[in-house]
């Protein structure tokens, strides 16, 4: 028997979600119209008025918002409420070094973590679960906001936080945790270590939520027969508020989108024009509920399909499929955004060349990512202590930037390659779209 | 006095040593001594030559990065404790090794070393002062 965490809305018929859609569109753009000079502007640009959008049908008119512009409005540009009613940041990187700062409200918080408990007890949670929770904690808002839902849902939670692979285990089978949430390719390294330690048979686990990075249907299937558990994706961003934006049900075949707070919709990339649902473009998000950091039209740069094909969990809310690519060169290692142009930025301030290549690859179910930096006469000297100590300082001026490791080789000069002159910037060797 | 050393960066992949020999033997240039410093992912290839300037030439022309360093360059007898003598003497004088390496030539009971320190000058003169004598550029030439 399925269960739904707020069925009023999660099978709501369509009918009554546009409802409430365009109910809440009309409300949120007065809102950003009278708060936020950034989006009047916008609109007074786009020759809008609030009077223009009197439903779902006029969102298509809106202009959009893009990465750029959060960098540009950093950090409080957008903030429709003021600081004295936010009670929370969380963060994540930005396209050039300055990251994105996201606000909530109380309120904010509230229905980012009910989304979330939908997620957990579309898996099957409830007050019976004990949620670990591996995704790490902090400006990331994969631990807080998987944390908030198992709260809302009343499982007994474990702010495990990431890392520490022995003591995850310990606790999983100490505790008898029942539902995993952390990255796909955590939970695969965590099937592996728990098969090599031979404790298979002592843990409980029955279900996984998954998410921050791509993975495939093979990663599924591999993980759920390593740790004998359904396993479960879900979808979201800080910018629209975490994890939870969408996931996925018992049918596995797609994310339901929690649509009566983000509308989503597919965007040709390079025209804007709306595209029918069912066709392949970028997804496009716009937060009707929240108070402190709406974002209308956000485009996400996912490339993604919508469907509203009935769903055998009953839910009514609209599906989108697992993101298919991207349609900017943004890359996503370890949960982690990363923008070649933040590289670039660090080996520039650092006054290296601007040859360099990114090399991306998951070993062991782990990514790592490698910087190929060609060697240079300045950076140059006899001495293997010079050379080493230039290395740790790009390393670590990469680390402050990204916020993980990234492994510096440096090579030979001319032995990137160039193609029409221009550096082949990025390998992902990891093929995550199919 | 000093000699110059000429430091060439490499990969650590099989086979970047082996062109770089090939590079130096087809411009015909005769190396006096080899040494190699490697990390993970490169080496640094320190070379004693016999032209310096071609070298030089011909390693841009192919493409390393490299420099020139001037390094101390000391004759020793061939027998036990003339090396120890030459580090007790400038461990006593307070100057720091970053790294050295020997070789011969075809001069019968001589070993020479390659001592880089941060002050070439102090070290000379303090070596000097002890009565262990640097070889030169033009010692370098004759041999």
């Amino acid at each position: 028997m399925e269960k739904y965490y707020q069925p009023e809305v999660e099978t709501a018929s369509v009918e009554e979600l546009r409802k409430m859609q365009s109910e809440r569109l009309v409300n949120q753009v007065k809102n950003v119209w009278e708060n936020v000079p950034f989006y009047k502007n916008k609109m007074i640009e786009a020759g809008l008025t609030p009077d223009d959008i009197k439903s779902v049908d006029d969102l298509h008119k809106l202009p959009f918002i893009t990465k750029d512009d959060l960098r540009d409005c950093y950090p409080y540009g957008l903030l429709a409420r003021p600081l004295k009613d936010c009670v929370r940041i969380q963060s994540t990187s930005g396209t050039t070094g300055r990251r994105v700062v996201a606000f909530y409200t109380q309120h904010d918080i509230d229905l980012w973590e009910e989304c979330c408990a939908r997620a957990i007890t579309a898996v099957g949670g409830t007050n019976e679960d004990v949620c670990h929770v591996s995704y790490g904690y902090g400006l990331f808002t994969g631990g807080p906001g998987l944390n908030g839902g198992s709260h809302k849902v009343g499982c007994l939670t474990l702010p495990m936080s990431s890392g520490n692979t022995d003591r995850q285990i310990q606790f999983m089978t100490d505790l008898g945790s029942t539902i995993l949430c952390c990255t796909p390719s955590y939970a695969a390294y965590l099937g592996e270590s728990i098969q090599e330690r031979g404790l298979r048979d002592k843990i409980k686990l029955k279900a996984g939520i998954f998410g921050a990075e791509a993975w495939t249907e093979e990663m599924r299937h591999d993980i759920e027969e390593k740790l004998g558990i359904k396993a479960y994706d879900i979808y979201g961003l800080t910018e629209i508020s975490g994890p939870g934006v969408s996931f996925e049900c018992s049918e596995q075949t797609g994310m339901h989108v929690n649509e009566d707070h983000f509308i989503p919709e597919i965007i040709n990339p390079k025209t804007g024009e709306v595209l029918p649902e069912g066709e392949k473009g970028e997804l496009v998000f716009t937060s009707i509920t929240k108070e402190a950091f709406p974002l209308l039209r956000y485009r996400t740069r996912d490339i993604c399909v919508l469907s509203r094909k009935k769903c055998s969990c009953g839910r009514t809310l609209i599906k989108m499929a697992k993101p298919m690519g991207r349609s900017d060169d943004m890359l996503i290692v370890k949960g982690v955004n990363v923008f070649p142009s933040q590289i670039e930025t660090v080996l520039l301030n650092k006054g290296y060349p601007a040859n360099y290549q990114i090399i991306v690859d998951r070993v062991n179910y782990s990514d790592t990512i490698e910087v190929q930096v060609e060697m240079t006469p300045e950076m140059f000297s006899d001495d293997m202590k010079v050379v080493s100590a230039k290395e740790k300082e790009l390393v670590d001026a990469l680390k402050a930037m990204l916020g993980i490791y990234a492994k510096v080789t440096l090579v030979a000069p001319k032995t990137i390659a160039r193609s029409e002159g221009k550096a082949v910037r990025v390998i992902d060797k990891r093929n995550l779209y199919k | 006095m000093a000699v110059k050393q000429i430091s060439v960066f490499i990969e650590n992949k099989a086979g970047s040593l082996a062109k770089l020999t090939e590079v130096l033997s087809a411009n015909n240039i005769n190396m006096r001594a080899l040494s190699v410093a490697e990390s993970e992912d490169f080496g640094i290839i320190r070379l004693i030559v016999d032209n310096v300037y071609d070298t030089v030439t011909v390693l841009k022309d192919e493409g390393y990065v490299s420099s020139v360093k001037d390094v101390l360059a000391v004759a020793l007898t061939d027998e036990p404790g003339s090396l120890s003598k030459v580090l007790a003497v400038l461990g006593e004088n307070n100057i720091n090794i970053d790294y050295m390496y020997a070789f011969t030539a075809n001069k019968p009971g001589t070993a020479n070393m390659i001592v880089r320190v941060e002050d070439n000058k102090k070290a000379g003169d303090v070596l000097k002062a002890n009565g262990i004598s640097e070889i030169g550029e033009e010692d370098l030439t004759k041999m």
